[in-house]
């Protein structure tokens, strides 16, 4: 809103919805959010609908907190953005409910815990509370994806490795089995996530070299 | 405006705090109709399920009927309440109550000439509740079929109850011993019959690393299969 005439998409709000994908990612280079990235990437499924999910939650909570920035009474800020994010992830947990019964049920308690999710309240309390509205959109719609794209890598390589499917549909052929090759039982816990992760932190500074600390 | 104000904060916070509770209470009343039929038609296709009939959740309002010709709610000693509609018994806050005043649903399924006893089960697994159905043959000792379900166990190890390997190993399996005394069903994981080959055990080869929900489900089916055993032998006493 400060700035009338810049258009909606310029180079600095594009760059709000892509550096989360991968420069500013909220997981693999903040390091945010890795409690849910462990626990729901089990299988593919899931992992969609949490991002999807959690896009809804950010995007909308942060056009909301960033409508409001300038009427919130600042020593009550932390709360009202508590209330908006709680809000939002109990429309989402209905809806769920009442339209995809079967997911919700895989997903359960970590619905509830999109509320905890530190990059939603790192977002609103960074950003929103303090750009306009469109911007605000931008950078949630942003940190989501780059959120759900780590649950979506780190979901593919579980759910193929660990259960020998993706979505649901083996994908390993019968024969590579009847040669002796088996499920990495391993795959299904919660410390192979990390693992992934980790890995996945390392090809990613091989490739973006600005990523590597310098001390 | 002095947004630093108590009064600012007052009526921020009231507005706020209003509008939010109203949003809420307006989408669950809305979809609340959704949200029944959905939990309705699963508790229905897990009914089923245990007889060895495998349905979608939605084919199953429709086939239930076809199947279950019974519900009945029966006393602790045996006898039949009709003021209580069986299926609407929330076992959950049933269980916590006492003996006496609880009601044990009970559904008698016919499938192709055969007849199947029905019971709804609850109990603790190592997280949290676990649940699910146990369908006896006519003559109220060989396991037609189960179907557990559960809010928490660990994936992998605990929630493997669901699976169809672990539910199939309860199979014509024996809830009484060769005396006829009831004595339930148990996972273990000494009995050297991993192919659950031996009907007659009354055991079933428990999950490696599931003690806990193993044990829970043991439990569970003793438990609840007990309050039962006033009705069947009223049966049979006929």
């Amino acid at each position: 809103m400060s700035k009338e005439k810049e258009p909606f998409f310029s180079k600095k709000n594009r760059a709000l919805l892509t550096d989360p994908l991968d420069d500013d990612n909220p997981i693999t280079v903040q390091v945010l959010g890795i409690c849910s990235a462990l626990a729901i990437t089990v299988k593919l499924e899931p992992a969609v609908v949490m991002t999807l999910s959690v896009i809804f939650v950010m995007a909308a909570g942060n056009v909301i907190v960033s409508i409001l920035r300038n009427v919130i009474p600042t020593r009550i800020r932390i709360i009202v953005q508590l209330l908006v994010v709680a809000t939002l992830v109990a429309l989402v947990d209905q809806f769920l409910k009442a339209y995809a019964y079967d997911v919700s049920k895989q997903l359960a308690i970590f619905i509830g815990l999109i509320i905890t999710n530190c990059i939603i309240m790192g977002r609103f309390e960074a950003f929103a509370l303090g750009n306009g509205v469109w911007k605000s959109f931008l950078d949630g719609v942003g940190n989501a994806a780059g959120y759900g794209w780590i649950l979506i890598v780190v979901a593919f390589v579980r759910e193929l490795f660990g259960s020998g499917e993706l979505w649901g549909v083996p994908v390993i052929p019968q024969f590579i089995y009847d040669l002796g090759y088996q499920d990495n039982g391993l795959m299904l816990l919660s410390p192979m996530a990390l693992i992934v992760v980790g890995i996945y932190i390392w090809i990613q500074r091989y490739y973006n070299r600005k990523l590597i600390e310098k001390d | 405006m002095n947004r630093e104000s108590n009064k600012h904060t007052y009526i921020f916070a009231t507005i706020m705090v209003v509008s939010v509770a109203s949003v809420l209470s307006f989408t669950s009343e809305s979809l609340k109709d959704l949200q029944n039929a959905n939990i309705k038609k699963e508790k229905m296709q897990n009914i089923l399920s245990s007889v060895g009939i495998n349905v979608s959740r939605d084919e199953s309002e429709s086939l239930y009927d076809d199947y279950v010709k019974e519900e009945l709610s029966l006393k602790s000693d045996g006898s039949i309440d009709d003021q209580v509609n069986a299926f609407n018994i929330n076992l959950a806050l049933e269980v916590k109550k006492d003996k006496d005043l609880q009601r044990f649903p009970l559904y008698i399924a016919n499938v192709e000439g055969e007849k199947f006893y029905v019971i709804p089960l609850r109990g603790a697994g190592l997280w949290a509740e676990i649940w699910g159905y146990i369908a006896l043959k006519d003559d109220i000792n060989t396991i037609k079929g189960v179907s557990f379900d559960h809010k928490s166990e660990t994936a992998g190890l605990g929630a493997e109850i669901t699976e169809d390997w672990f539910i199939d190993s309860f199979n014509d399996e024996k809830i009484k011993d060769s005396d006829g005394n009831f004595v339930g069903v148990y996972l273990t994981k000494t009995n050297n019959d991993p192919g659950n080959s031996d009907k007659m055990d009354n055991e079933i080869d428990a999950i490696s690393g599931a003690t806990i929900t193993g044990d829970g489900v043991s439990d569970m089916i003793i438990e609840r299969v007990k309050n039962y055993l006033p009705y069947f032998n009223s049966l049979t006493n006929e």
